[in-house]
């Protein structure tokens, strides 16, 4: 088991034919994910060549499914195309859409959102703006290196993509069931939230990792849900300490205003219901060795 | 980004919404020039973006042009909350009945839209929130759905308002979410909202947030932008995702999150010698190739303030080589501007190739440490040399 996505998943790539949908689409098939065509509806029926695997073309996610029986897609169409290419996976019902695309317009995600509250949200969105989910040495939808960290029990959620492969680069030995970069804009599909409650139920999963920063309340809202739900151990990192008030650092969601939202706020959250909280990665990652050690 | 008062209002006026006549003055000539033009009395309100500014002097009723000039010519000595005015606009000045409050704003803990609405406004809505929150109504608003005619009576209703006011201020409601919405705005706040003496509800002060990630479909080059900082200014045109701080140390990494944790871990080690601390926020996405990493140096050399810089990058889609590649490349490419010492540390992706290519250079600047903590203490005891 793993969460979310597992050897069995068949991924599509909504954009594959553009540089960056190439690119990953390359590095996702040599990491070992089963990518079974991609989306481009002025290419439909042309097939690419990626290293010896030829992919087809489809003209919308409705075919690639019907053709393929793909259940995932990542997608990394520009932000300007973006909302309608999720529109389009929610349209199909896919069970799972990974929106790597940086920069869309809060008002086009806040919208997708809502269309998809609206069709009973059948379709989980994990982004916008994020690396996607490894279940290592089962399957990759996204960015992450497939080869940072093996498989293991150590389950990891987190808003930030480089922070996501640094820590689990620092738990290498132990190794990850899933782990899940939720993204940093303000408008996010799957939650810290969401991520904890499929941990809770994975069996593989046997401790978790919570990584977070400044801005919004999904922190805050993930400690209270731990107190109330999760038996797993979960060991947090906050990074933003040193922000300033008002400047935005890098993410769209990455800004404090006025007393919500700061680092040391969501630090206080987590020690309130138990959760150890790590000053750095590293310290963050020792904690997480001494979880498992005592297991 | 954050509107000025006078951008707002020819926003709104471009929508539809009911505002007085203003227009911009940077001397008390133009500032009594605008005053004859308007005619009657007028206000003469300093343009930044900040609260207060009534309290601070910053607004001031004037009867006639010499009047203007005078007010214009005090307020564009202040500082307020730390920024200099260099512009008042002069509106049209109001006879008003009654004052409320309206917003719409992203609501990022529901992912969704809020509607925020009282009949009583003009004064500090955050203080009325806490103070007496049943007097400010909090309707939720579909993305989708928007804020139509019906929509808005229910809001004004939830806000205390009676139906004959209601029935007024509806359609200037669905008039401001169409600025929230065509504007791509993450905030449209009015307040006051007024109820002139004639009848008129007029949008009497307005504050508008963009999103900077919507920029792409508008066209907004002639609006007047926030003055960066000389060397955020240098950043921007480099295409750097940069921040200004008050340290020593430089920054540079990969990733906004990662680059944050680095500010945080410098800070921490800074305590153990003499407090010093992170200079600036630089990501360098993914890319890390020579010229975004020689841009980046630039920037945080011409920092006066800077004594050391620490460069942490994790090799994830960009491999530790090429990264290793673009940093003596940086150095070759600035040469003798190049003069504070580097503490680099590189993990992940061909890290050993990375490290040996630094190994090999052997500049004189460069010092390569293993861990991110390690890495950091190093660079923060050398800016406190």
């Amino acid at each position: 088991m793993s969460i979310f996505l597992d050897k069995n998943s068949k991924i599509i790539v909504q954009g594959m034919t553009g540089s960056e949908g190439m690119k990953h689409t390359r590095r996702m098939l040599k990491g070992g994910s089963n990518i079974v065509g991609g989306v481009n509806p002025r290419k439909a029926g042309e097939s690419v060549d990626v290293d010896g695997t030829s992919l087809p073309v489809f003209g919308s996610v409705a075919d690639a499914m019907a053709a393929t029986g793909a259940n995932v897609s990542v997608i990394f169409v520009p932000p300007a195309f973006a909302k309608s290419a999720v529109m389009e996976a929610i349209d199909a019902s896919i069970e799972l859409a990974v929106v790597i695309t940086e920069g869309i317009p809060v008002h086009d995600s806040a919208s997708f959102w809502a269309y998809s509250a609206s069709k009973g949200n059948k379709t989980r969105i994990i982004g916008p703006n994020c690396p996607g989910i490894i279940s290592p040495g089962k399957s990759n939808a996204g960015i992450t290196p497939s080869d940072i960290s093996g498989p293991g029990p150590i389950g990891l959620v987190s808003k930030s993509g480089t922070l996501t492969y640094q820590m689990m680069f620092e738990l290498r030995d132990i190794g990850i069931s899933t782990a899940i970069g939720i993204g940093g804009d303000p408008v996010i599909g799957t939650t810290h939230i969401d991520a904890l409650a499929a941990f809770e139920a994975d069996p593989e999963t046997k401790a978790i990792v919570l990584i977070g920063e400044i801005g919004g309340d999904s922190e805050e809202k993930a400690a209270a849900y731990i107190k109330d739900n999760v038996t797993k151990p979960v060991v947090a990192y906050v990074a933003g300490f040193t922000a300033p008030e008002g400047k935005t650092m890098g993410h769209a969601g990455a800004i404090v205003s006025g007393s919500a939202g700061t680092a040391q706020a969501k630090k206080e959250a987590f020690e309130k219901v138990g959760v150890k909280v790590g000053k750095t990665p590293s310290e963050t990652a020792a904690l997480m060795r001494g979880v498992i050690a005592s297991l | 980004m954050d509107l000025f008062e006078y951008q707002a209002r020819d926003m709104f006026e471009a929508h539809g919404v009911p505002v007085l006549q203003g227009l911009i003055a940077d001397t008390p000539e133009q500032a009594a020039e605008a005053a004859a033009k308007i005619g009657g009395t007028v206000v003469v309100k300093a343009q930044v973006k900040a609260g207060g500014r009534g309290k601070a002097g910053g607004v001031k009723l004037a009867h006639n042009p010499e009047e203007a000039r005078a007010a214009a010519e005090s307020i564009l000595k202040l500082t307020i909350k730390d920024l200099p005015v260099n512009r008042v606009m002069i509106a049209q000045g109001a006879a008003i009945d009654k004052e409320y409050y309206f917003s719409v704003l992203l609501d990022r803990s529901n992912r969704t839209f809020l509607s925020l609405c009282s009949v009583e406004g003009g004064m500090d809505i955050e203080q009325l929130a806490e103070e007496r929150p049943d007097a400010l109504a909090k309707i939720a608003i579909d993305a989708i759905q928007g804020i139509d005619l019906a929509k808005a009576l229910e809001i004004a209703k939830a806000g205390g308002f009676s139906d004959d006011i209601a029935a007024k201020v509806a359609p200037v409601f669905v008039k401001l979410y169409d600025v929230f919405v065509k504007e791509d705005a993450t905030l449209v706040e009015v307040n006051p909202l007024i109820l002139s003496k004639d009848g008129e509800i007029i949008a009497l002060d307005g504050k508008v947030s963009l999103d900077d990630n919507a920029e792409f479909r508008h066209e907004r080059e002639t609006m007047e932008r926030d003055q960066l900082d000389p060397l955020e200014a240098k950043a921007k045109q480099a295409d750097l995702n940069y921040v200004k701080l008050d340290g020593e140390v430089g920054i540079i990494g990969n990733g906004a999150g990662l680059v944050m944790s680095t500010l945080d871990v410098v800070a921490y080690a800074g305590e153990k010698h003499g407090g010093v601390k992170p200079a600036n926020f630089l990501d360098i996405g993914g890319g890390a190739s020579a010229e975004v990493m020689a841009a980046g140096l630039d920037v945080i050399l011409g920092d006066p303030q800077v004594k050391s810089v620490f460069v942490n990058v994790f090799g994830g889609i960009t491999a530790c080589d090429a990264v290793a590649n673009g940093i003596v490349g940086a150095l070759a490419t600035l040469g003798s501007s190049a003069t504070k010492p580097l503490v680099v540390r590189l993990d992940g992706n061909n890290v050993i190739e990375g490290r040996k290519i630094l190994a090999d250079a052997n500049h004189p600047l460069v010092t390569v440490v293993d861990t991110m903590d390690e890495a950091a203490d190093k660079a923060a005891e050398l800016a406190n040399r």
